[in-house]
């Protein structure tokens, strides 16, 4: 039923940034009156690669045709005039203008220079009645749903003459009816022969709308395949890869087993814990010395379980018994409190000061728990510097460093560096290896094996399944914001069967529903 | 690259360098139209003269513009310090008027306390309705700033209050060791606020809050306290600043007293290479910048520009400084002439300080 020719061909593009393959010779094919979604982990290149088409990044090599013309687009502007428009993932609507307004906000029709308003309001109706949508052009876009404002943004984006429409994470902060609303203006636009491009994090979306997906992985194309034959197990196994196994084997060490901990006294249990359009309510249990594993999609809710964990976001629901003891975790100063640290995975914007030197960034945690009047004597700071420094071989060795000039994987051992000076009882890590080079990422890895040998809990949050079934004594796995099941890591547990659970959530055994 | 290369290019690319050369060339500026404007009198056994007056009527900015900086450290702002000014110096004159004895030191005294401690509760008033409210700072502060003119001059009851007081009016023009009380006072308090920041842990932790705020909350630190507490340092520094603007004419006017002090301060900090942006602050630096500023205002009635084109004059000048301190705009002079002069700052100061 596709035609057989694509309306937009992008050949062997390459896109490279100071230090990063972002695009390494991918191609990718867009057929008219088709859903395709792109999917890929986080740092895949789908972003890169919806900016290589709408003309927001120029590319290294290879060839964009659109229409049977090679085109070469300088600018965003540029691509939405050959007709590649392109909606992301946040609207940006004036939600104080009117629904006919936004429409058309830019390029009103005129006549001597006054808006037409007739004009425009009965432009506006006849669009939004393509799109099957019936709204008052005259209300404010703010007094409609996110969700039409969403399709308001269609309606901008499809206006000018679009034979190609990116749809950049359009669902990420939808409800299941308000995606079921904008499926259906899809539809009707992949029927009137517009070509769509589709990224979501959500797999049920995925197997819901598109026709063809893409999967790229570490800016490569892993493949292009249809929806139909590649079943959502495929998908997982396609997105997160297989030849992760080759950096375990740089420090073979025998398989941990719950074993060993599940005696111990617990140290953070959780009942019900949840919050409003964060994650759904769960329970988990730590023990002292235990490795608790996190896996699932980017999106999944991991970040969320691990935030509410340290008080970084409020719980709205459920209960908290450190020791046994209850209590709550409001905020990070009472998760600090009880022992508790938090790396966070996004470490420029909420882990370093970059500004500060590496051992002000150091002792920054330690200092806190402390308070201002009572200082960390410098003799100290300089003894506990040296020994994390040299510990965990951060590079430079010079602790007068402004932080921000130290690598990824520096700035992450930092990080780290500060919360082992607080001696927690439970370190909560969040994608602690992403992003960082085999080496570091290596150290890291048995640092956190060292630290359960030695009675410290951790909660171990990553999206590289071998990393975590080779570290943690048991693991959740979290799909669509829901924790769907806890597995013990013994000998029977491998990456197959946790990306069962993540494709389809299947045996829903530890989590009461 | 010789030493002596290293050495020029660590003196010109120093935070301070562009400051003091302007500094300088104000002061050779002033000597070059007044020959006697670098004189020194010994009177009575007190210092008299230009420099002398420059550093004497500097004190009160250095004050505000050092918790201005505190302020500034952690990304916030405080316009409200002049009206600060105002309100506790006519408190403190207020109750010196109704003392039966204005020369008595037990009444200027708690003149003083009364002063100071109404200033820290409207500091506080600032830090809650910034940290614990969630008011944008420049909003914020703005209220007062605009309430507090009302409020000193509900205070002196619309008139100038005036009063004799000798100890009173000896903050601003008494003398010790044959120079200025008011510049021992700015300096004690200089190194009181340095001290307490750089001794204890209160300095990193601001510079942590105003580098990143969420790293901050998230290594634990109680963000909200700390922006609470700059705001009531800074509200103290205004106080003593407004003291010694009152005690220098005896008299208080709700109306003029401290009026634009907060726009000086601000400027001081800029130049004094503290970004306004948060983080990383200067407590010498923005005493430099103090000091500039002043010695401009000086320059500005000493050259005898008319008042019209006066605040016209000032505000090129600190354009100017500005910009020559900006990396960005260096790089780019700098590179019309030595393109490798010019990749060569980029690389020692990437972070622009000043956002012209």
């Amino acid at each position: 039923m596709t035609p057989s020719q694509p309306v937009l061909t992008m050949t062997g593009i390459s896109k490279s940034f100071p230090g990063v393959r972002a695009l390494d010779n991918v191609d990718f094919r867009l057929f008219p009156g088709e859903v395709h979604a792109l999917m890929g982990e986080n740092g895949a290149g789908k972003s890169t690669l919806i900016k290589v088409l709408t003309g927001v990044y120029d590319t290294d090599h290879g060839t964009v045709t659109l229409g049977g013309e090679q085109v070469s687009f300088t600018g965003p502007m540029q691509a939405t005039s050959a007709g590649v428009s392109t909606v992301y993932q946040e609207v940006n609507l004036c939600t104080n203008l009117s629904v006919a307004e936004n429409i058309f906000i830019g390029r009103e029709p005129r006549r001597f220079g006054a808006v037409r308003w007739g004009e425009m309001r009965r432009r506006a109706r006849a669009l939004l009645a393509r799109l099957d949508l019936d709204l008052d052009v005259n209300a404010q876009l703010g007094s409609y749903s996110l969700a039409v404002q969403q399709m308001v943004a269609i309606a901008r984006a499809i206006d000018i003459k679009a034979r190609v429409l990116v749809l950049d994470e359009p669902t990420s902060s939808l409800d299941a009816g308000e995606v079921a609303q904008l499926f259906r203006v899809m539809r009707h636009l992949r029927d009137d022969g517009i070509a769509i491009l589709f990224v979501t994090h959500f797999l049920d979306q995925v197997y819901g709308i598109a026709d063809r997906i893409t999967v790229l992985r570490n800016g490569q194309l892993v493949g292009e395949y249809a929806t139909s034959e590649l079943p959502q197990l495929g998908l997982v196994e396609k997105m997160i890869g297989t030849e992760l196994r080759v950096l375990e084997r740089l420090d073979e060490q025998p398989r941990r087993d719950l074993a060993d901990r599940a005696e111990g006294p617990p140290l953070l249990d959780v009942r019900e814990l949840g919050r409003r359009s964060a994650v759904a309510p769960f329970s988990l249990t730590i023990r002292e010395g235990e490795v608790v594993g996190l896996a699932g999609l980017l999106g999944s809710g991991r970040t969320e379980v691990a935030r509410l964990l340290f008080g970084a976001d409020r719980a709205d629901h459920g209960s908290v018994r450190v020791n046994g003891t209850p209590t709550t975790l409001r905020t990070p100063v009472a998760a600090v409190g009880h022992g508790i640290g938090f790396c966070s995975e996004n470490r420029r914007a909420e882990g370093i000061v970059a500004e500060l030197s590496v051992r002000e960034n150091l002792i920054l945690a330690l200092q806190a728990a402390r308070g201002w009047l009572r200082p960390v004597p410098r003799r100290r700071q300089d003894e506990l510097v040296e020994r994390y420094v040299r510990a965990l071989r951060i590079r430079p060795a010079d602790p007068d460093l402004p932080v921000g000039n130290l690598s990824g994987g520096n700035q992450q051992k930092v990080l780290l560096a500060r919360w082992l000076i607080t001696e927690p009882r439970l370190l909560i890590l969040d994608e602690p290896t992403r992003g960082i080079d085999i080496g570091a990422k290596t150290e890291i890895q048995r640092l956190v094996a060292r630290l359960s040998d030695g009675g410290t809990a951790v909660l171990f949050v990553s999206a590289e399944l071998e990393e975590v079934l080779r570290l943690s004594h048991k693991i959740a796995v979290m799909r669509d914001r829901e924790m769907v099941t806890q597995l013990s890591n013994d000998q029977s547990l491998d990456a197959d069967r946790i990306m069962q659970s993540i494709a389809v959530g299947a045996q829903r055994e530890g989590t009461p529903s | 690259m010789s030493n002596r290369q290293a050495g020029y290019r660590a003196l010109t690319t120093h935070r301070l360098f562009w400051p003091v050369v302007v500094l300088v060339v104000l002061l050779a500026a002033n000597t070059a139209y007044r020959p006697s404007f670098l004189s020194l009198q010994l009177r009575n056994g007190h210092l008299y003269g230009s420099l002398i007056d420059i550093l004497r009527l500097s004190a009160p900015l250095i004050l505000v513009a050092l918790g201005m900086t505190l302020v500034i450290a952690t990304g916030g702002i405080d316009l409200s310090v002049g009206s600060l000014c105002a309100i506790s110096g006519a408190i403190a004159c207020l109750h010196i008027s109704r003392q039966p004895d204005q020369n008595s030191l037990g009444g200027v005294l708690t003149a003083l306390g009364l002063g100071l401690g109404v200033a820290l509760v409207l500091g506080a008033w600032n830090g809650l309705l910034v940290a614990v409210i969630g008011i944008q700072p420049i909003i914020a502060t703005l209220i007062l700033m605009v309430a507090g003119r009302g409020l000193a001059q509900l205070i002196t009851e619309g008139q100038i209050l005036t009063i004799n007081a000798e100890p009173y009016k000896a903050i601003g023009v008494g003398h010790l060791l044959a120079l200025p009380l008011a510049i021992f006072l700015a300096l004690a308090v200089a190194v009181l606020i340095a001290t307490v920041t750089r001794r204890t842990a209160l300095g990193l932790i601001i510079e942590s809050v105003g580098g990143n705020a969420r790293a901050s909350r998230l290594a634990g630190i109680r963000s909200g306290r700390i922006t609470f507490l700059v705001y009531v340092l800074s509200a103290a520094c205004a106080a003593v600043a407004g003291f010694m603007m009152t005690a220098n004419v005896s008299s208080a006017d709700g109306n003029a007293a401290g009026l634009w002090v907060e726009l000086d301060a601000i400027l001081a900090v800029v130049i004094g290479g503290t970004s306004l942006a948060g983080g990383r602050f200067h407590l010498s630096g923005t005493i430099l910048g103090a000091l500039l500023i002043q010695t401009l205002t000086t320059t500005v009635y000493a050259m005898n520009i008319t008042p019209q084109t006066a605040l016209l004059f000032k505000a090129v000048v600190v354009i100017a400084v500005c910009l020559i301190q900006a990396p960005g705009f260096r790089a780019r002079f700098a590179r019309r002439r030595t393109p490798v002069a010019a990749s060569a700052t980029i690389t020692e100061q990437p972070k622009a300080q000043v956002s012209a």
